[in-house]
């Protein structure tokens, strides 16, 4: 299987530390911001972000959550592949909060639609953002954009973006893989 | 993997250890679902569901209701008591009228044993069996075995007794094959008439002593004596199998361990236990009927899946 390297341990190093920046451009002291991770790859890279602001960047503590979206997919009974649920840990009210969704690839968009709905079973936020590390570009299905994107990437649909964190897989990359399975809706 | 082994739920016997983990681990979720702040999830909007009781029920019922309501599937519920069933209708043709009305899955309670197997065989639906006769109540079973799991962290290697009307309890063998299932080890309590024969058979030891039996074990689920289903006297008296075979505070106080009271409902209060021991710290009563939930959240949904 022949794999290319979209980002390496480095470059996933500078991508992290712009995003947090931008964040805390937009949020200054996350008094008011909460950070979800969307179930399942989505958790690592809110954590890393997470851990990040703190600890670099001297933030106060920031609120982090899981949300999983299984039950709320819209292809529940139509792929072969049976759906797996994950954790969903939301300790806190989400009731007028700036909420930040984070998930390692955006690319049909229909997960952050299922997220969308799914999070407003813990209440109304006031505003919903989106960050992503990677942007999988002109494969959506629906009009969601991102609104922080570490890299924007263009793959054909019989390729699979990978993201393999530190804490999982060893080492902090991007891969690129090409597939012979139909590509999945994630 | 991550599917069940089955299509339908006819009861424990059919499943595996698998299937039983599988289970556990989805209704984990729907646990944690049922107590967000809005309880539904959008999973079976494009199913609908037949509920069909032959036989009274309160819990299980509402339990599956509630159950399907919080998956969004669309939700028929049919008692015998008012239906073409009393003007000789037979059950094939009552479920295959109610499926005509394109429903997908069928929960059903009979009195006859073996009546959901035979429905499977019959009809073109995903059958629920929500207790035959005295032969299988799944999903009974898997909440008990779910309560005990989070009360005491695991069931493998757990002791169990099983107190009271054995002979025509359902939940009783759907417990004991779950339970065995799992690595728990199972005995039975009860008056020597209301002891199936052969039920060695199945593994489990029978222990005639109450006292006895709490002292060996981690869990005790409490049974209901099962009058409606019996047509002839198995004790002299409700009064002498309270002295025997019921439990109050004092037992339990006087037991060297704390053990786990389960009990399936309904209770008759003062018959198997009293208030004090339903009401106690030991006892996870309401905690079996929260968890009832989630697990058909469950089951429906992973059977669901596999509707085509």
């Amino acid at each position: 299987m022949s794999q290319k390297i979209l980002l390496t341990s480095k470059e996933v190093d500078i991508i992290l530390n712009r995003l947090a920046c931008q964040l805390i451009e937009k949020h200054l002291d996350f008094s008011n911001t909460i950070l979800i991770g969307i179930q399942p790859r989505g958790t690592y890279l809110a954590e890393r972000i997470k851990n990040l602001l703190e600890t670099k960047y001297n933030t106060n503590k920031i609120a982090l959550g899981y949300l999983d979206i299984t039950f709320f997919r819209d292809d529940f009974r139509r792929t072969e592949k049976p759906l797996e649920a994950n954790q969903t840990k939301i300790d806190f009210l989400v009731e007028n909060k700036k909420v930040i969704f984070i998930d390692d690839v955006l690319y049909t968009g229909r997960s952050i639609r299922s997220a969308l709905t799914a999070i407003q079973s813990f209440g109304r936020p006031a505003e919903i953002q989106l960050l992503v590390l990677i942007d999988r570009r002109f494969s959506r299905h629906l009009p969601i954009q991102p609104d922080y994107r570490g890299r924007q990437v263009d793959a054909i649909n019989n390729e699979k973006v990978i993201v393999s964190w530190k804490e999982n897989e060893g080492e902090d990359a991007v891969f690129l893989v090409p597939t012979k399975q139909e590509p999945t809706n994630n | 993997m991550n599917e069940l082994s089955v299509n339908h739920l006819l009861g424990i016997k059919y499943i595996n250890k698998n299937d039983i983990d599988l289970i556990f681990e989805t209704a984990d979720q729907f646990k944690e679902v049922i107590n967000r702040p809005i309880k539904k999830v959008p999973s079976l909007r494009d199913v609908t569901i037949a509920n069909i009781f032959f036989e009274n029920s309160t819990r299980t019922k509402l339990s599956f209701e509630l159950a399907q309501k919080r998956l969004s599937a669309d939700v028929l519920s049919f008692s015998a008591a008012q239906s073409s069933v009393k003007k000789g209708e037979t059950l094939i043709d009552t479920v295959n009228n109610i499926l005509a009305m394109k429903v997908d899955m069928v929960v059903m309670r009979h009195s006859s044993p073996g009546a959901a197997y035979f429905l499977s065989q019959n009809v073109k639906a995903c059958i629920i069996n929500a207790g035959d006769g005295a032969h299988e109540h799944p999903t009974q079973g898997l909440l008990d075995s779910y309560s005990i799991r989070e009360k005491l962290g695991e069931v493998a290697g757990k002791k169990v007794v099983i107190v009271g009307d054995i002979l025509h309890s359902r939940v009783a063998l759907s417990n004991i094959y779950a339970l065995q299932m799992q690595g728990a080890e199972v005995k039975v309590c009860g008056p020597k008439t209301l002891i199936p024969k052969h039920i060695e058979s199945l593994g489990v030891t029978v222990e005639p002593n109450l006292r006895k039996a709490l002292e060996w074990c981690d869990v005790a689920n409490m049974l209901r004596v099962q009058n409606e289903r019996m047509e002839i006297n198995y004790f002299p008296s409700t009064r002498e199998y309270t002295q025997q075979y019921g439990v109050d505070k004092a037992l339990l106080d006087s037991l060297n361990k704390e053990i786990v009271i389960m009990h399936p409902g309904p209770i008759n209060r003062g018959v198997e236990i009293t208030s004090d021991v339903a009401d106690s710290q030991q006892s996870v009563i309401l905690h079996q009927v929260e968890n009832g939930v989630a697990i058909r959240m469950a089951v429906i949904y992973l059977l669901a899946s596999k509707i085509k």
